[in-house]
């Protein structure tokens, strides 16, 4: 019961997250910037819109973004918020939750080539490209941090990652990152973008109208807080559901400031950026190893 | 000669695997073959499956080395002729040919490593052979085990004995592709388990390492070049290396986790290669007959030319979604167990072994994963380029136009195939029992068995890591109908128009303004380009100087062991070759000198020893 209170507090409070992030970044750049609440005004009024499709699609195009919210949410189940140790991981480990993602990346990628047009398939060709090499880095990260626990299990995580590291400090730097990359935002991708040659994330979306794209915009909200909940949880040391809440408004100001002073980089050297990450999160492993 | 059959646990897993690969492609063959093969040669296709899928049961349940060999020689032999049934395709015959040399040169070291055997032990027997291994000296060992890697390795596929694969498995008729990919590969496997773990024994440390590496190289470059390809068959061949570095990178587990005795993640490590054998054999043997649908219906597998089938072919197409789902380790599918249980065995390896004697073990452990995190993620963005480019869209030529489903025979394998893959992705736990009990009747270990099939979710030593696939597909159902209810209420006034593609006002989006599968995976070809090598041919057709009617782009990558590796040696060859040549004078004087010769060498031979 608890856990389902929790899971519905966090798909409320996902959207709130990108609010809070616009709104540092606006106040950051001395503009007053939309309302906190803006993206649940967004997703209000995409759901009260008709939606339009295009005819060359099939249904997997209409099938997406409920599997890309469902992915999300179920993903929700298995990943500690504000209370740690709650019965049901039994469904699975941090690794389950990676490849959960994977599902909804999935068909979201297919859903971007359906519609027959190249800004679709462009979205589709670089998101996968990112996530592919972001695996590496992700998985080695958890891999790292479950060495440092003993086990991947959520619990034994949460305990162990309470104590600062200098291993820690390594994989969560390369979780970060990987974050980063998989939540389109600056440096690889900008989400305030909408030219079709440099956006990612939005390409693949560009055909979705209405109540899809609600969805499948509440699912990115959600996946980002699961993220983000991760690195504050496993590993940022303390714990506590009061610190939880300080970590996750460190994570936002530190992402919406590095928006602020970073560019996008061009495509390719987002390839440098997430091999740095992978060379991060080994040489975590190695220092998990030695012990530090 | 001794024609002993044996049938023990690990025989019968494999025969089992030959059979579930084997008897849906004997069905399917019957609706596929018709119109594409005349009749004569469809019924001796026929006949040479039976007799091929009989040879692979002998290989399986021979138990004298012997009987082995010949099975093992019948096996490639038959597949050989299967694979030039369209011998009046250059492609097929030059397939063959790779084929058949590869796989001589295999059973060569395989036939040297059994003679060794057979010099110490006086018998073929595999219980005399495994009792004599007990006592042999270790270097000895060490050519064996080498003798075996090779051979077992080319049939299985793996780099750099892979160069055969990505011909051989797309030039036979799909059927043939599918039991090949399926199973006969498979068998390189079940060889290296027999021999090199059952009867020769895991010795030491670093043939586990280097069975690790060897995976490990497999699985990245097997799915790099999967990405890169167009052709769709052949995008399954380099997939099939990829999965078998990932059955091997259980297999080293096991013979390092051993050598480091700790036998409960050695049976781990082995149970969880034994599941990827047979979720391979499901899913790579579905998407070689969807894929066979497609080049029946078409006439094409070049997926530049497709597009667009979901609404010709949906049975195909949902299947074909099936398998690449499955193959790219997604939830809840069967290919997301086994990957996710390869993780863990390398994972609980990493955190068991005390970091004081196997430090460097741990940091090698790691990188492993990291390389099957690699793998995951390029074999997802392949099976969508695949899928999504093939199936989705607006078709890209007239060939694509013609895509439908055909009769019962074709669509029940591929229906019977897509439910296997989801069975054995959501009863993971009993699946994983038995291979667990499989896995310790070989090793020896029962205790271990024993103790990792007691609980239900918790699979590992540390009970630490649990995943219950039951549980995660009632959580997504549960989930999923939730969201449908209330975004239904939510939306119920909503209308839905059909307009078309956005086209940013251009007004004239045709199947040409589409993403190619060249253009999917550009972004990978650049940034894995220091091993793909990628090269362009452009060709302009001109009606006059002034005018260029048309315009060809080809892009090619380089295949990083054949050119590096295969054609050196194989020019090396022909230049000793050609030396050679100059004691072949064809004067008929010189060759009864020779003969003189060659006959006093002999006298005296016999004399002196």
């Amino acid at each position: 019961m608890k856990m389902l209170l929790q899971v519905i507090l966090i798909i409320i409070l996902a959207p709130l997250m990108s609010g809070l992030i616009k709104k540092i970044k606006n106040n950051a750049r001395m503009r007053k910037g939309a309302p906190i609440l803006q993206p649940y005004y967004n997703l209000a009024k995409l759901i009260k819109k008709d939606e339009t499709i295009s005819k060359d699609t099939s249904y997997i195009f209409k099938v997406t973004p409920y599997i890309v919210l469902t992915a999300s949410i179920a993903a929700a189940f298995l990943t500690p918020f504000f209370f740690p140790g709650v019965r049901l991981f039994g469904i699975g480990d941090v690794f389950v939750i990676v490849f959960i993602f994977g599902l909804g990346r999935f068909f979201i990628a297919l859903a971007g080539l359906d519609a027959g047009s190249a800004f679709g398939g462009m979205g589709s060709s670089r998101e996968m490209f990112i996530s592919a090499l972001a695996e590496p880095a992700l998985l080695t990260a958890l891999f790292a941090a479950s060495l440092n626990a003993g086990g991947s299990g959520i619990g034994s995580l949460m305990a162990s990652g309470a104590v600062f590291k200098v291993s820690m400090l390594c994989a969560g730097l390369a979780f970060y990152f990987v974050l980063l990359a998989e939540t389109s935002r600056v440096p690889v991708d900008n989400q305030e973008t909408h030219l079709e040659l440099t956006m990612i994330h939005e390409a693949m979306i560009l055909e979705y109208s209405g109540k899809s794209l609600a969805m499948i915009e509440l699912g990115g909200y959600i996946k980002q807080i699961i993220l983000i909940s991760l690195l504050a949880n496993i590993f940022i040391p303390g714990s506590g559901w009061d610190l939880y809440i300080v970590k996750l408004f460190v994570v936002l100001v530190v992402t919406a400031l590095l928006e602020v002073f970073m560019a996008k980089m061009r495509l390719f050297r987002a390839v440098d950026f997430l091999i740095f990450s992978f060379i991060l999160s080994f040489a975590a492993v190695i220092a998990v190893v030695m012990g530090v | 000669m001794d024609w002993k059959l044996s049938f023990d646990s690990l025989s019968i897993f494999f025969g089992v695997v030959i059979l579930l690969v084997a008897l849906p492609s004997a069905l399917y063959s019957t609706g596929y073959m018709k119109g594409l093969y005349s009749r004569g040669r469809a019924s001796f296709a026929q006949i040479l499956l039976f007799f091929f899928v009989i040879s692979m049961l002998l290989v399986v349940f021979s138990a004298n080395a012997l009987f082995f060999l010949l099975a093992w020689e019948a096996m490639s032999l038959l597949s050989y002729f299967l694979v030039t049934l369209d011998s009046h395709e250059e492609k097929a015959v030059n397939a063959g040919l790779i084929y058949v040399l590869m796989t001589h040169i295999g059973t060569a070291f395989i036939t040297t490593a059994f003679l060794i055997l057979y010099f110490y032990s006086g018998s073929f027997d595999f219980i005399l052979m495994k009792e004599t291994c007990l006592n042999l000296p270790l270097n000895i060992k060490t050519v064996i085990f080498l003798c075996f890697l090779i051979g077992f390795g080319t049939k299985a596929g793996l780099v750099p004995f892979h160069i055969w694969l990505p011909y051989a498995h797309p030039e036979a008729p799909s059927h043939i592709s599918s039991i090949m990919s399926g199973a006969m590969i498979k068998l390189g496997v079940y060889g290296f388990i027999r021999f090199v773990i059952y009867i020769l024994g895991a010795s030491e440390l670093w043939w586990g390492n280097l069975v690790l590496v060897i995976a490990g190289v497999s699985a990245v470059y097997g799915i790099l070049y999967a990405l890169m390809e167009k052709d769709l068959k052949k995008m399954l061949a380099y997939s099939s290396i990829e999965n078998m570095g990932i059955i091997m990178l259980g297999v080293g587990g096991y013979m390092v986790f051993l050598n480091m005795q700790f036998p409960l993640l050695a049976v781990l490590s082995l149970s969880a290669a034994l599941y990827h054998i047979i979720n391979h054999a499901i899913f790579k043997t579905l998407l070689f007959l969807c894929s066979g649908v497609v080049l029946k219906a078409c006439g094409t597998k070049n997926m530049e030319k497709l597009g667009g089938l979901i609404k010709l072919m949906p049975v195909t197409a949902f299947c074909f979604l099936i398998g690449a789902l499955a193959i790219s380790a997604i939830p809840p599918f069967n290919g997301f167990v086994s990957e996710w249980l390869m993780l863990q065995s390398l994972f609980s390896g990493a955190v068991s072994v005390p970091a004081e004697l196997f430090g460097k073990m741990k940091v090698f452990l790691a990188l492993l994963a990291g390389a099957l995190a690699l793998t995951g993620g390029l074999a997802a963005a392949c099976f969508v380029k695949a899928f999504g480019i093939s199936f989705l869209a607006l078709p890209r030529s007239k060939k694509a136009e013609a895509g439908k489903d055909f009769d019962w025979t074709m669509k029940t394998p591929l229906i019977f195939l897509s439910s296997l893959t989801l069975l054995f992705g959501i009863f993971a736990a009993p699946v994983f029992k038995l291979l667990a009990k499989i896995t310790a009747d070989i090793s020896g270990f029962k205790s271990a068995g024993s103790e990792l099939t007691s609980g239900l979710l918790s699979l590992s030593p540390q009970g630490t890591f649990h995943f219950n696939g039951l549980l995660l597909v009632l959580l997504v159902l549960a989930v999923s109908i939730i969201v449908y209810i209330i975004v239904r209420i939510i939306s119920r006034e909503r209308s839905v128009t059909y307009g078309r593609t956005w086209d940013c006002g251009y007004y004239g989006l045709t199947a040409r303004n589409q993403y190619t599968a060249t253009g999917f995976s550009k972004p990978l070809r650049m940034a894995f380009n220091f091993i793909l090598r990628p090269y362009k041919k452009t060709e302009k057709v001109r009606d006059s100087y002034y005018h260029v009617k048309s315009f060809k782009y080809e892009i090619f990558t380089k295949q990083l062991f054949t050119e590096y590796f295969y054609s050196p040696i194989i020019k090396r060859l022909f230049s000793f070759s050609e030396s050679i040549r100059k004691i072949q004078y064809g004067s008929i004087h010189l060759y009864i000198g020779y003969i003189f010769l060659a006959v006093i060498f002999l006298i005296i031979f016999l004399k002196r020893f």
